[in-house]
């Protein structure tokens, strides 16, 4: 069995959101925008992060990533926000480059790049909420 | 003794990880190369108009299709080098600009090049534009004021450009061009197409022997 699954399965997301983000920015060819590249500034450091601590077997790994996790779903419901509507175009801090509106990617309908942002943060968020109730528990 | 177990689930997922990329990556360049090289063939109209700037024999062996922005610094880091590289073929290829602007400045500075270009200033004044490309499109403090300035140096007349700023119809020509690069799967500049097909490394060497391998078939 593997050992703090939780925090493995974080490792995972965070690390599939990696790879998906260079796939989509590297071979597909669709240029990041700046919010995007906020929530990479964020994603790419706990792919190790998540690692380290969890071969470490380090109590106060959700010190270290919780904070990333939080920052990056707090970016990724703004950027959703504005992708779908919800907040007005003007305020977009975008000026050069790509927009962060511009819808590059609309799987199964639904399935967009910042969605897929989101959900990734979200879950890892919540592993690791779910790990620190359970190492409580434990202690 | 766990330890070394846990290092190699890790070192395993980002292996399996990894593998998935390269083969959902190998799909998708495979998929996208069969799809694309017939596109090509059959967007041959959108790649050259009638009214894009063109130096060179039209009968030329190869045609090189360049989708720039003025105010793009690899476009200006790229000029001398075109420039130099179609020298040394002495006229045996022939050069077709596009516009795509991406940044702030380049409508204005597309349609100032068409304004030039109604006086026989065309190549003169895109030139001047990349020489001058780090005075006025600084990414700091912009000053596209100064293009009619670069203008005025090159002996246009500037009433008759003032005029021909205003015409819509260099907008549409500039519109038209990048949603003809769109189509053709332009998303950066500069993009060279080389007898149709993409140039996917710049530099002088990548340049240089593509046109060779093109005058060489």
């Amino acid at each position: 069995m593997i050992q703090r699954p939780y925090v493995f399965f974080a490792w995972f997301v965070s690390l599939v959101a990696m790879f998906g983000s260079l796939f989509f920015s590297e071979v597909m060819k669709l240029p990041p925008c700046v919010l995007c590249w906020y929530q990479r500034i964020l994603m790419y450091p706990l792919v190790l992060i998540l690692a380290v601590g969890w071969l470490l077997k380090d109590r106060n790994l959700f010190w270290y990533a919780f904070p990333l996790a939080i920052g990056g779903w707090l970016i990724s419901i703004y950027h959703n926000l504005l992708y779908y509507g919800v907040i007005a175009d003007s305020i977009i801090p975008c000026t050069e480059g790509i927009s962060c509106t511009s819808r590059q990617i609309e799987w199964f309908g639904f399935l967009t790049i910042p969605l897929m942002s989101h959900a990734a943060f979200k879950l890892i968020g919540i592993l690791l909420l779910i790990e620190r109730r359970k190492g409580r528990s434990s202690a | 003794m766990k330890n070394k177990r846990n290092i190699f689930i890790l070192i395993a997922t980002i292996f399996v990880v990894w593998a998935v990329f390269g083969l959902v990556t190998h799909f998708y360049e495979s998929k996208k190369a069969a799809e694309e090289s017939p596109s090509v063939e059959a967007d041959k109209s959108r790649l050259i108009r009638d009214d894009s700037w063109s130096q060179g024999p039209s009968v030329a062996k190869v045609t090189v299709v360049e989708f720039l922005d003025p105010e793009c610094e690899s476009c200006a880091a790229m000029y001398p080098i075109v420039k130099d590289v179609l020298a040394g073929f002495g006229g045996k290829v022939r050069l077709v600009t596009r516009y795509m602007p991406f940044h702030g400045n380049s409508v204005y500075a597309a349609t100032a090049l068409e304004a030039a270009g109604r006086q026989n200033k065309y190549w003169e004044a895109l030139a001047l534009l990349f020489e001058k490309q780090a005075e006025w499109a600084s990414h700091h403090a912009p000053r596209p004021d100064l293009i009619p300035n670069y203008m005025k140096s090159l002996g246009i007349d500037m009433k008759q450009f003032e005029v021909d700023l205003k015409d819509p119809k260099f907008k549409e020509k500039i519109d038209r061009d990048k949603a003809d690069g769109m189509a053709l799967g332009v998303r950066a500049t500069p993009t060279f197409f080389i007898n149709g097909q993409v140039l996917s490394e710049l530099g002088y060497d990548a340049f240089k022997n593509r046109i060779d391998e093109e005058l060489g078939k």
